[in-house]
């Protein structure tokens, strides 16, 4: 057992965190509101390799384990990055792990960086894609729909969707242009991957934007005064702060598992991947709102930054489901069960 | 990164798991819960012939040097069994605190029947007027030539009734500050001035309160210096090991996930396949994750060669407010049967939400309070400024 980052690891962690750092600083996360979308630091990104190392070597990348993938989601969301990594990465593995030439064509402009292709998370409702992920701003959308893979360029079938998050999501339409990538059974197992993958990704990200959340929470108290003494030295404050550094903790403990157990204990990986998920939207929304509610008045003020680690909070996981619907998915792996969706 | 216990913990493991099916039987389990006594001395003697009582020991003195984690892979099948293990944890824990700061003639008297199985040790910290606040102890030890004659009531002494000593903070100096006059000792409990009175907790649990009339305790059983009790007490609280791993909601989860999968609804659906059954299953799932978790990697600290202090308390703190939400989440899933008493032979699930109902409530209090946990946490882990 370590719980340590090895050496190449750890390396990872501080060349993204410094990339973050310097790209994605409030400033330029306020900047890049509503739309949540940063050119810049996209192209950042995908410079350093952000999609190609998603990707196996056959297939055209570094092939980085999803462990190493699951670290940099967590700076990420500690930076709250207005750029559409976890979607592109997923999306270039669901890519790679289809056979057949369309497949690999889409991929091959994929990781070129010259289409941004995202995926959505849910098939299409009466002919739409709903909220999907970085659907304002991406070029292609890969989906699920009849038991078939399908890419989509998504141009003007788009309609971008105002949202709690800045997020650049939008309803697409489906149209004529969907191109059939793969059918049979394989299918849906590829895809059922590809979303535990997400879930494992937004799970870590979640638990950048919990620790990022009680640091600022806990300078803040630390700071402000109040009756005479720092507000921190209150229990009513501090065994708040400790209850959230508490969950946010184990469920940082608990994603990273979900990552490792992709590879290494893959009969565990679906289950975890959803209890992730689940456990961290309710940690990193009970961190972000405490140190939001301990700011007092300046809290509900746009002017602190705790408000920007709030809202993305429960935004961003929402996309897939609220944390109720991830239990259930995860005790339906559990009971070996697996719950179908309506 | 590697979340694997390792080979040799994953043997030791299967190797737990084989004694317990054979030794503990299912009429022990019920006699522990007749009685409310957590130990058993068949259950206690097998474990001493197995050479199991304390296995993280160094062989010298009769453990066989495991290392944290193999003796983690060891705990969590006790407690995910319900083995009974109350009277090995305190007889070990006060065994160490001897071990390492005893002197010879303390370690040659107490250590061979400790680790013998022959001597149980229970602990005295608790007192009516004192619980987190355990350096504001008032029983009284004053000295009398060789002797100190000891006077005051101790609360919670489990397994007292058992017990051939109790681990005792007392107060020899009251006119200097709480923490610099208290001395502890190694208290013989089967002496004259001892009364135990019995004392039934919510869970059926039965503990103690014990009371002290003039009981005489030689010098050569005083644990450490003449109002040094508190440095002992720092050597015993950073020794103790931290929560039951999440054994209890493991069991519970389980038998829960049995009913599911067991039971109709009353339109002839399965339990198991409603959502908002398998959403209060799952979340559960997800804190015995991270209660496994938080628990290892305490372990880990301990076996990369250092004591886990904020992260003992987190364990600590989540594994039983975990247990006490679930164990009340439970009952309701249950329904109006969620109220059938463990124990009924009517109880769904064994009666199990029921019981851990009541059985959680103890655990957010002995080993140090939440409360406590979350001072520790927000303190040492967060840096935040002591409460005025």
């Amino acid at each position: 057992m370590d719980l340590n980052p090895s050496g190449e690891q750890q390396q990872l962690i501080d060349a993204f965190g410094a990339l973050y750092a310097k790209e994605s600083s409030s400033e330029r996360v306020r900047a890049a509101e509503p739309l949540g979308h940063d050119a810049d630091l996209w192209r950042r990104l995908v410079e350093v390799g952000a999609i190609e190392m998603a990707v196996d070597e056959e297939s055209g990348g570094w092939g980085a384990s999803l462990l190493d993938l699951a670290l940099v989601a967590e700076q990420h969301g500690r930076f709250i990055g207005s750029a559409p990594l976890l979607e592109a990465q997923v999306a270039a593995r669901l890519l790679a792990r289809t056979d057949g030439t369309e497949a690999a064509s889409a991929l091959a402009e994929a990781l070129a960086g010259d289409l941004l292709t995202t995926v959505a998370l849910h098939p299409p409702r009466d002919g739409v894609l709903t909220m999907v992920p970085s659907g304002a701003v991406a070029d292609i959308v890969i989906f699920v729909d009849g038991g078939q893979l399908w890419s989509m360029a998504i141009g003007e079938s788009r309609t971008r969707v105002d949202n709690l998050g800045s997020l650049p999501v939008a309803d697409i339409e489906v149209g004529n242009g969907a191109r059939a990538l793969a059918s049979g059974p394989e299918v849906g197992r590829w895809f059922e991957q590809a979303r535990d993958e997400w879930l494992v990704l937004m799970a870590n990200a979640l638990v950048g934007i919990g620790n990022r959340s009680l640091e600022i929470g806990v300078d803040y108290v630390k700071e402000r005064h109040a009756f005479g003494v720092p507000i921190g030295s209150f229990q009513a404050v501090a065994h708040g702060l400790a209850d959230a550094v508490t969950a946010v903790d184990g469920g940082g403990l608990l994603a990273r598992e979900a990552a490792w157990a992709a590879v290494e204990e893959p009969d565990r990986g679906a289950e975890l991947a959803a209890l992730a998920c689940a456990f961290n939207t309710e940690a990193a929304r009970e961190a972000s709102y405490r140190s939001l509610h301990y700011h007092g008045g300046y809290g509900f003020m746009l002017e602190y930054d705790i408000q920007l680690y709030f809202r993305r909070a429960k935004a961003w996981p929402a996309l897939f489901a609220e944390p109720s619907s991830l239990y259930a998915r995860a005790e339906g792996h559990r009971l070996s069960t697996p719950t179908v969706e309506a | 990164m590697d979340f694997r216990l390792g080979e040799r913990s994953e043997m030791f493991r299967q190797e737990a798991r084989a004694f317990l099916d054979e030794v503990f039987t299912d009429e022990m389990e019920d006699q522990i819960h007749r009685t409310g006594v957590h130990h058993n001395w068949d259950f206690h003697r097998a474990l001493v012939e197995r050479g199991w009582l304390a296995p993280g020991w160094p062989e010298e003195f009769g453990g066989q040097g495991r290392d944290p984690l193999e003796m983690l892979a060891f705990a969590e099948e006790f407690h995910r069994a319900g083995a009974p293990t109350y009277a090995v944890g305190t007889t070990l824990m006060v065994a160490n605190i001897i071990r390492h700061i005893g002197t010879d003639e303390q370690k040659e008297l107490i250590l061979p029947p400790a680790l013998g199985g022959k001597t149980i040790i229970v602990l005295g910290f608790t007192e009516p007027e004192s619980g987190s606040d355990v350096a504001a102890a008032q029983t009284r030890a004053v000295r009398d030539g060789d002797e100190w004659v000891v006077n005051g009531q101790k609360m919670f002494t489990t397994n007292a009734q058992e017990a051939d000593y109790v681990f005792m903070l007392t107060r020899t100096n009251p006119d200097v500050p709480k923490h610099q006059g208290l001395t502890t000792f190694l208290v013989p409990l089967r002496q004259e001035g001892v009364e135990i009175q019995p004392v039934l907790t919510l869970s059926g649990e039965r503990t103690n309160l014990t009371f002290y009339s003039d009981v005489r305790v030689d010098d050569s059983l005083r644990i450490g210096e003449v109002d040094g009790g508190w440095d002992v007490m720092k050597v015993g609280l950073t020794l103790e090991r931290a929560g039951d791993q999440g054994g209890e909601s493991i069991r519970l989860l389980r038998a829960m996930e049995e009913w599911a999968g067991a039971t109709v609804d009353d339109e002839g659906r399965a339990r198991a396949d409603d959502p908002d059954v398998r959403a209060r299953l799952g979340r559960a799932a997800a804190e015995n994750e991270v209660t496994t978790l938080l628990c290892r990697r305490c372990a880990w600290v301990n076996e990369s060669g250092r004591l886990p202090g904020v992260e003992g308390s987190m364990s600590k703190l989540f594994a039983s407010e975990a247990l006490t939400r679930q164990s009340a989440d439970f009952v309701d899933l249950l329904g109006r049967d969620g109220i059938r008493s463990h124990g009924d032979p009517s109880a769904p699930a064994g009666g199990a939400a029921d019981y851990d109902f009541r059985f959680a409530l103890g655990t957010t209090t002995y080993g140090g309070t939440s409360e406590v946990q979350r001072n520790i946490i927000a303190q040492r882990g967060l840096g935040l400024p002591r409460s005025a």
